[in-house]
This record gives structure tokens, sequence and C-alpha cells, in this order.
């Protein structure tokens, strides 16, 4: 199953209920106001690092740009359009709203 | 049939996420569908016992919550670490439910043709 996550980690809790939701080896999407919880030294740093541990943690690439998100935890991978639509071939979706 | 289930993770009455995430329950109803309800973080809220939305001059739904399962919605589960993290026992819940940890969230999921987040 893919997770995707569009909340802000700082205003919402849906990417802490993401991460203690989901099955070790489901990957993880973020996008919209949820891609601002990659950077170094934030507040969800931790989180987003021990998730890092049992999913694979995507961040979508226009909504990381759109918001100058310049630099990202270690381990974080981007994926552009694209590379979002083959995580949703390969993943059953599901949407944290 | 399909394997529907309604995740709910607001509080109620504050926003029209809990309202539309029970009405949508009550519409799938008349479908021949296999339907579960999960409650977790402040959507328990939700099932807690003694609302009275009367001086909001809004409509509650703790009346309504009893129905689900006889619309066809026969799984409801409720996250423990949500309760406990808002200081909630099984004792605050108005309606019958299974009170149950991520893990078995997470393996009703994985089960779900379609999960509808509310």
């Amino acid at each position: 199953m893919l997770h995707i996550v569009s909340r802000s980690p700082f205003s919402d809790d849906s990417l802490k209920s993401c991460v203690r939701i989901a099955k070790k080896d489901d990957p993880i999407l973020l996008t919209e106001d949820a891609v601002t919880g990659v950077m170094p030294g934030s507040a969800v740093a931790s989180l987003l690092q021990d998730a890092m541990k049992s999913h694979a943690v995507y961040a979508l690439s226009a909504d990381l740009k759109a918001r100058g998100v310049d630099r990202m935890l270690d381990g974080i991978k981007v994926v552009d359009y694209a590379g979002f639509v083959e995580l949703v071939e390969q993943h059953k979706p599901m949407t944290w709203l | 049939m399909a394997k529907i289930m309604f995740l709910n993770r607001k509080a109620p009455h504050g926003s029209i996420y809990a309202w539309e995430g029970l009405e949508v329950v009550l519409i799938f109803g008349a479908f021949d569908n296999e339907l579960a309800a999960v409650y977790m973080d402040d959507a328990v809220f939700s099932l807690k016992k003694g609302q009275d939305t009367s001086e909001l001059g809004i409509k509650g739904f703790i009346q309504t919550l009893p129905v689900l399962e006889d619309y066809g919605c026969e799984t409801i589960l409720v996250e423990k670490e949500s309760l406990d993290a808002r200081g909630m026992t099984a004792d605050d819940i108005a309606i019958p439910v299974q009170i149950v940890d991520a893990e078995a969230i997470a393996n009703l999921m994985a089960e779900q043709d379609v999960i509808l987040p509310f």
C-alpha cells in the first residue's frame, strides 16, 4: 500500500498517524504541504528518520520546488509526476486526509 | 462485492468531515458491500458518550451511530492509542466497537478494495 500524505506535519497529525499505521515496507509519499517536513533539523526530522527505517519515503519534486525546499534529510527520495504514477501502479494508494 | 473502509480522523462538529463520514456509510449501506469504519485520532470524539449539540444549534449524530450496524457496517474499530492520548477509555464510547492497536487497523486496511478518508 502507498501512503500519500499531503498536510503539513507541523500543523496536522496525518504524517504521525500514517507512520504509526503503515505496515513495514509500505512506501510513503509526501505531497503538497507535507513536503515541508523534509528539511533537516525540523521538529519532525526524527519522526521521518524513524519512518525511513521501515519505509521508503518519497517527496514530490513539483511541491518541493514550489515551496523552495532545497535541502532534505538523507534518505528522502525525490519523485516527479511520472514517478508518482509509477508508485501508484505498483501499490494500492491510500490518502491520509 | 467490494470491501470498503471509512477512515475517520477528524473531531466532530468543528468541521463537516465527521458528519459526511457517517452519512456516506449510510449511503453505501444501500449497496451490497462489506463495510468497515475506523475511528482514530480526534475522530474518537465522534463516538463519545453524552454529546449534546443543542446549544450549538446543529444536528448531532450520536443518535445515528447505533444504526451503523443495521446499514451493513458491522466492523467498527477504534484505535486504542488515540483513546489513550485523549484520556479516554472504552467506557467513553457510545456504541459497541472493537478497540484495537495500530497493527490491527493496518491489517484490515491491507484487505480493502477502497479506503475513503474523512
